[in-house]
């Protein structure tokens, strides 16, 4: 069955908007090149779910949102996110635009770029040029084309040449405005033997009015980089989140990708790696909870190209109530790849009868040289261990508590950014209802 | 008020068959009883009985524990009343600490905002584990995972003395304990003896007993208690075996089928 994509906009409309962001010609035509594949290309196909079903056509129009000079201003729905960051690297977008941008000076005199989107393609062009949507291609299918139609806002972050930075730079994206398209682009390029952590939080405000958030995050590691990515997307039942993360790292590159999925609303989500360069690694960590009756399709991946590469992905998700969480992880060696090594983990903790959980995991391996490995499982809370608790006078309540902590524990633990770590036990918290 | 702790006409079953079959016991604060038998006669059914466990069915029979019924309480609140369960295999789990999970033990006793303190919790764990001669790094790991037979037994031990109950039960702590490990889990148990606090040792072996010295022994065979005696009654079953008591009752098989 083919689903004709409706789009939300036409070329006359999205040509209009793109003249009056002053945008570059050549990104004018490919968004429109974009718009014109989302009418032709179909839906991605998920594992074991039909996304045709789900209401992702909530796009609404392009927005303008008004800047903000200090964050004394900011909604009071992120508050908490950017408490005493006045000082520290910080964007934030609402709806379709970005309203707040602060780089600190210390990072700017060393070269640092991290602006909206828009600014850095008037600013830095060919650096943007050379890289937007050539990680997540815009005729993968209509959502990726959608998105390199449609994006906004959007952050661009530029780690020069040498240089390390300690301090995280962080993002909040914020949905507030049903009528609003929110379709952030996330684009990170970290310079030779650069590194860098970049920290960023989806959030939705009180509406709940359906919106459809179809973002894709681009990250190229050049030789040497370290790049890590830290996300939390907690975005509310009205919000259908569509994530599309993809990094290309070179030669002893490496990439950490830390994802806390805690929407309530439908989400799909891809983090993939392409370990392009030789001696590169890549860490993936995704922590999820479902609840309610939401449908999740959480997807890792990691392509081997260079050879001596390594991949690890972890996947822990807790299922409650009525949702139902299909997790898939695929390693891929190609030929050529010798001495790699991909290994993954997926499991699933169902806290209700009616939770659904699904791990697949998949090796794809053209190499013979090469180790890989997974590992994968899905069930219920033990009885015998919610026993044995109960036994020394906890009650029910705080023994599946501390089993479903336990569960997340050895990979929330891990997380090297202590603030990190609290928040993300803080939402997991909210979202467990305790 | 002094413990006491009654267990009168107790039947038991698992999955529809019946493994105790009326068992009556009376202990007092102070007091150790042995319960001792071969396997498969529903020992270790009736310390699970006792505390709750969701797999065993009581038909017959009451619990008190100063005077308060017993098995109309939760697993949870038995505890709290003051039940206490050393078990033969405590259950691994994953990801909780073992600090973390005995300091939510101690607090489920304590009222909110009555949380006992971090620095008095970890002064007092580290304590009583150099008294059971335990490595301090196991507060920090996960709750008996990857532990040994050995080392699980004394955590469980520990928690006895984290917890300080009034009924101990301790089902086959000395199984899977080498000669010193044994006398460490036999001092951690006589350093806890109280005047209000009552023992119920369940056993295969006597050797325990040397270390501990109990003032009641009972025989366990076919889901009920058939002998009870003094210290002298262990020391006998040590030295001559179970054959006696069977030929004494003329019970042919002394066991109650699928318990092992």
């Amino acid at each position: 069955m083919t689903t004709q994509t409706i789009l939300p906009v036409n070329a006359e409309g999205l040509s209009q908007l793109s003249k009056q962001r002053q945008e570059p010609t050549w990104l004018t035509e490919n968004r429109l090149k974009a718009l014109e594949l989302a009418a032709s290309l179909e839906l991605p196909k998920l594992e074991k779910m039909r996304i045709e079903r789900w209401d992702i056509q909530n796009y609404g129009s392009s927005k303008e949102s008004g800047s903000i000079s200090s964050l004394a201003e900011v909604p009071a729905s992120i508050q908490e996110l950017v408490k005493d960051q006045e000082s520290g690297s910080l964007i934030i977008q609402r709806n379709s635009g970005v309203i707040y941008t602060k780089l600190a000076s210390e990072l700017a005199e060393q070269g640092v770029i991290f602006t909206d989107l828009n600014t850095a393609i008037k600013e830095h062009e060919e650096l943007v040029k050379a890289h937007l949507h050539t990680a997540v291609t815009a005729d993968e299918h209509s959502v990726a084309a959608l998105h390199a139609a449609l994006w906004n806002g959007g952050i661009f972050l530029y780690i020069p040449k040498n240089v390390a930075v300690s301090m995280p730079l962080q993002a909040v994206l914020l949905t507030d405005d049903e009528e609003a398209t929110f379709a952030p682009h996330i684009l990170i390029v970290a310079d030779t033997n650069s590194s860098v952590t970049y920290v960023d939080n989806y959030v939705s405000g009180e509406s709940t009015k359906a919106v459809t958030h179809n973002g894709a995050v681009e990250i190229f590691a050049k030789s040497g980089a370290k790049v890590r990515y830290a996300t939390i997307h907690q975005m509310g039942t009205n919000v259908t989140d569509l994530s599309y993360r993809r990094a290309v790292i070179d030669n002893d590159a490496s990439m950490e990708w830390i994802v806390g999925e805690m929407n309530s609303g439908d989400t799909m989500s891809d983090t993939y790696t392409i370990l392009k360069g030789n001696g590169s690694t890549s860490d993936s960590k995704i922590i999820a909870v479902g609840s309610g009756s939401q449908k999740l399709n959480y997807t890792t991946r990691a392509n081997h190209f260079g050879k001596s590469s390594e991949s690890q992905m972890i996947t822990r998700a807790v299922m409650r109530e009525e949702a139902t969480a299909i997790i898939n992880g695929i390693t891929k060696i190609e030929k050529g790849a010798t001495k790699s090594d991909g290994q993954q983990t997926e499991k699933v903790l169902m806290l209700s009868p009616k939770a659904r959980g699904d791990a697949n995991p998949i090796l794809l391996i053209d190499e013979d040289d090469v180790k890989a490995g997974h590992a994968a499982s899905v069930g219920q809370v033990n009885q015998e261990q919610i026993y044995y608790l109960m036994s020394r006078g906890i009650s029910r309540e705080v023994a599946e508590s501390l089993i479903i902590y336990g569960f997340l524990a050895p990979v929330v633990s891990q997380i090297p950014l202590e603030g990190l770590q609290k928040q993300l036990q803080a939402v997991i918290e909210g979202k467990l209802g305790q | 008020m002094a413990t006491h702790f009654t267990i009168e006409g107790l039947k038991a079953e698992i999955e529809g068959k019946e493994i105790l079959k009326g068992i009556n016991l009376e202990m007092k604060g102070g007091e150790i009883h042995a319960i001792m038998g071969p396997n498969g006669t529903g020992k270790s059914t009736l310390a699970s009985a006792l505390m709750g466990h969701p797999k065993y069915e009581v038909t017959e029979g009451s619990v008190t524990l100063n005077g308060e019924d017993v098995l109309e309480m939760a697993v949870d609140e038995r505890a709290r009343a003051g039940l206490f369960l050393a078990m033969q295999y405590p259950s691994e789990i994953t990801g909780v600490t073992n600090s973390d999970f005995m300091r939510s033990a101690i607090n489920a006793r304590r009222e909110e905002g009555q949380e006992i303190s971090l620095i008095r919790f970890i002064r007092q764990m580290e304590t009583k584990m150099k008294e059971l001669d335990m490595n301090p790094e196991f507060a920090h790991r996960y709750l008996n995972e990857g532990f040994s037979g050995g080392e699980k037994k004394r955590n469980e031990i520990l928690q006895m003395m984290m917890i300080e109950p009034n009924i101990v039960v301790l089902d086959e702590i000395d199984s899977g304990l080498d000669i010193d490990a044994l006398k460490i889990v036999a001092n951690g148990v006589n350093a806890m003896r109280s005047e209000d606090r009552g023992f119920l040792i369940i056993t295969h072996y006597q050797r325990l007993l040397n270390y501990v010295k109990p003032d009641f022994v009972h025989v366990m065979m076919q889901g009920r208690i058939v002998k009870s005696g003094g210290p002298e009654l262990a020391e006998r079953l040590e030295a001559e075996g179970y054959d006696w008591v069977k030929e004494e009752l003329g019970i042919e098989d002394e066991t109650v089928g699928q318990e092992a």
